[in-house]
């Protein structure tokens, strides 16, 4: 408060009629205009540095990664091979690996969240909406090297034990699908990661999920109860349209933060430059690979191999991101409210 | 009869799917309760006074967590330091200046997206502009990176809470002739002050657990070391080396660590929840 009683009295500390009536000295009035329009450009530098760095990021990418680029070209994308000896380099296999992992973990995580999400809107009383949102808020603060360790070592092996082998029994002969549930049972592999990823973006999409079915207006809702619509009816014929592209918006958030989700999948993924269609087998993923290899990586071509990984996850979650920025503005400016 | 039917039909599939929510919500606790019940089983026993005052140790020695959980403190409070004010002008420029023009909602954008960004790719951005000049790992590069994962958190809550700020406060400080500069200074950010600093202690909570930005920015040391501009130890990265390594004294300690870390973080959590919850209840 002391600078705007300082400014309010600077103009003569007279009663404020009088200081009213007259005028405000020249100089007063140019300096506070100075002040103001320094004040004005110091906030917008900063704003500024925010978009330079994410222009500074993919350019640094870019130079890193120029030596690979040069030297592998496109064919970088499509290539399995992945040999730090003869110097061969290709992203297939992490780029496999990342995808797969992050579908697995909305195959699950969206059906959760969207359950969750339900729960909290529409069915929980009151008093324990507050409980049940923190404790699944906790589990998106919970660091993801916790998750590794966790997964590692006290999931992956429970999992090994007794969840794969009954996979491999029932599942590996059912048409189609079988091949996913082939292979030893080693606990630690792709499944394991995508199982842990989904646990990871739960929180994420289901807080997306609970804030746009918030927005739903009451009338909608109370007319279809009215007509004699059941709880579920209500929530998949009116919510769930309603607020659709905020549900997309959601999802895609989670996808971003499964696609570039470093410590839990590098603990339980395996690491292994393979891929096949077991999803029991071991593999790797561009942010394990970069956890794993980058600190010993000798070799400018390795280094830079690495970094143009690095550049393709860039690339790949700033395209999820966005997307999913897009429809969640888009459903916020139907509403003309929350952003 | 047939609507009888079909009533049944939908009361018990509306039964079904609210089970089915019901289950979805236990699932997620499980997973929580089971996390915290593993951490405080393997990592409370090995929380003890050694593991403040010593340094980590060689494998199969004893030895504790001190230049760890001194390294981490000293980068996140830094990073903190650096990252904050940082996070409050741009937030306030998008907030307070930005209801015209390209750059605010550009600036939003763009925040919005690095706040879900992949962190380890901040690591690599700090080690491309950063690590690879000076040629060394150094805690003040795991400094920057933590900063740059610290703006976007801060940006993100200050521009929401000035937006909570109604109007009518701008108008009645600029009524009174308050310049623009100490309308914001004085009104706007001081009634969203609780607000901004729950967003701060999120990021503080954010940044405690951080470990891919590390890796490739202040790595690691063994020793005990105050020196911002060599390898510094902190305790994501030594929980990371010691959970993989084939030695059970490093792996209990891993334990100890990973529990100090999520206590520290999940108590930022709740901290910041009480903070906003006083504010709002308040006004």
């Amino acid at each position: 408060m002391d600078a705007l009683d300082h400014a309010l009295e600077a103009p003569q500390g007279a009663s404020l009629p009088l200081s009213m009536s007259r005028s405000i000295p020249e100089t007063q009035l140019r300096r506070q205009h100075l002040y103001d329009l320094v004040f004005r450009n110091v906030t917008r530098i900063f704003a500024f540095l925010v978009l330079a760095l994410l222009i500074g990021i993919l350019i640094s990418l870019l130079i890193g990664s120029w030596p690979a680029l040069k030297a592998f070209g496109p064919g970088f994308l499509v290539s399995h091979e992945w040999n730090p000896v003869t110097e061969k380099f290709g992203a297939l296999v992490p780029i496999f690996g990342t995808l797969v992992t992050s579908f697995i973990a909305l195959l699950i995580g969206i059906p959760v969240s969207f359950g969750i999400a339900v729960f909290l809107t529409e069915l929980s009383p009151l008093w324990l909406r507050r409980p049940i949102g923190t404790a699944i808020e906790l589990l998106a603060a919970i660091p993801s090297i916790i998750y590794g360790m966790w997964g590692l070592f006290v999931f992956a092996p429970v999992f090994g034990d007794h969840v794969q082998p009954w996979m491999i029994e029932h599942l590996g002969p059912v048409w189609l699908i079988g091949p996913l549930f082939k292979g030893a049972p080693q606990g630690i592999g792709m499944l394991t990661a995508g199982i842990i990823l989904a646990i990871m973006v739960v929180p994420f999409i289901a807080s997306v999920m609970r804030d746009v079915f918030e927005v739903v207006p009451a009338m909608l809702k109370e007319s279809a109860y009215a007509v004699g619509a059941t709880t579920w009816e209500v929530v998949w014929n009116v919510v769930l349209p309603y607020t659709k592209i905020g549900v997309v918006g959601g999802i895609l958030l989670g996808l971003g933060r499964a696609l570039g989700e470093t410590m839990a999948v590098t603990f339980v993924i395996g690491n292994a430059n393979r891929m096949g269609t077991s999803l029991f087998a071991p593999g790797t993923s561009i942010a394990s690979a970069l956890a794993n290899e980058f600190t010993e990586a000798v070799g400018g071509l390795y280094t830079s191999a690495l970094i143009e990984l690095g550049l393709i996850l860039f690339l790949i979650t700033f395209v999820v991101l966005a997307l999913s920025k897009i429809l969640l503005y888009r459903l916020a400016k139907r509403e003309g409210t929350r952003t | 009869m047939s609507t009888t039917a079909l009533y049944r039909r939908r009361r018990i599939a509306n039964f079904v799917y609210l089970g089915i929510s019901l289950l979805t919500v236990l699932f997620g606790l499980f997973w929580l309760v089971w996390i915290l019940w593993t951490l405080f089983a393997q990592g409370l026993g090995a929380i003890n006074l050694t593991m403040f005052t010593q340094t980590t140790p060689p494998p199969g020695s004893a030895g504790g967590l001190a230049n760890a959980i001194f390294g981490s403190l000293l980068m996140s409070l830094l990073a903190t330091l650096i990252g904050t004010p940082v996070g409050i002008l741009a937030g306030t420029y998008v907030a307070e200046y930005g209801r015209r023009g390209w750059l605010a909602p550009a600036t939003r954008f763009i925040n919005d997206i690095l706040l879900s960004a992949p962190s380890i790719v901040i690591g690599l951005f700090v080690y491309a502009v950063y690590v690879a000049n000076i040629k060394h790992f150094s805690g003040w590069a795991g400094t920057f990176a933590l900063a740059l994962i610290v703006i976007p958190v801060v940006l993100k809550t200050t521009e929401n809470m000035l937006r909570l700020v109604p109007d009518t406060m701008r108008e009645a400080a600029a009524a009174l002739g308050a310049p623009q500069w100490i309308v914001i200074s004085s009104v706007t950010l001081r009634a969203a002050r609780s607000g901004i600093m729950t967003g701060i202690l999120l990021a503080v909570a954010r940044i405690s657990g951080e470990t891919a930005p590390l890796l490739f920015t202040a790595l690691n040391n063994q020793f005990w070391s105050t020196n911002m501009d060599a390898p510094m130890a902190n305790l994501p990265v030594v929980i990371f080396q010691f959970a993989m390594s084939p030695y059970e004294d490093w792996q209990t300690l891993a334990w100890g660590g990973a529990l100090l870390i999520t206590l520290t973080v999940l108590a930022l959590n709740i901290v910041a929840r009480v903070v906003f919850a006083q504010k709002s209840s308040n006004s």
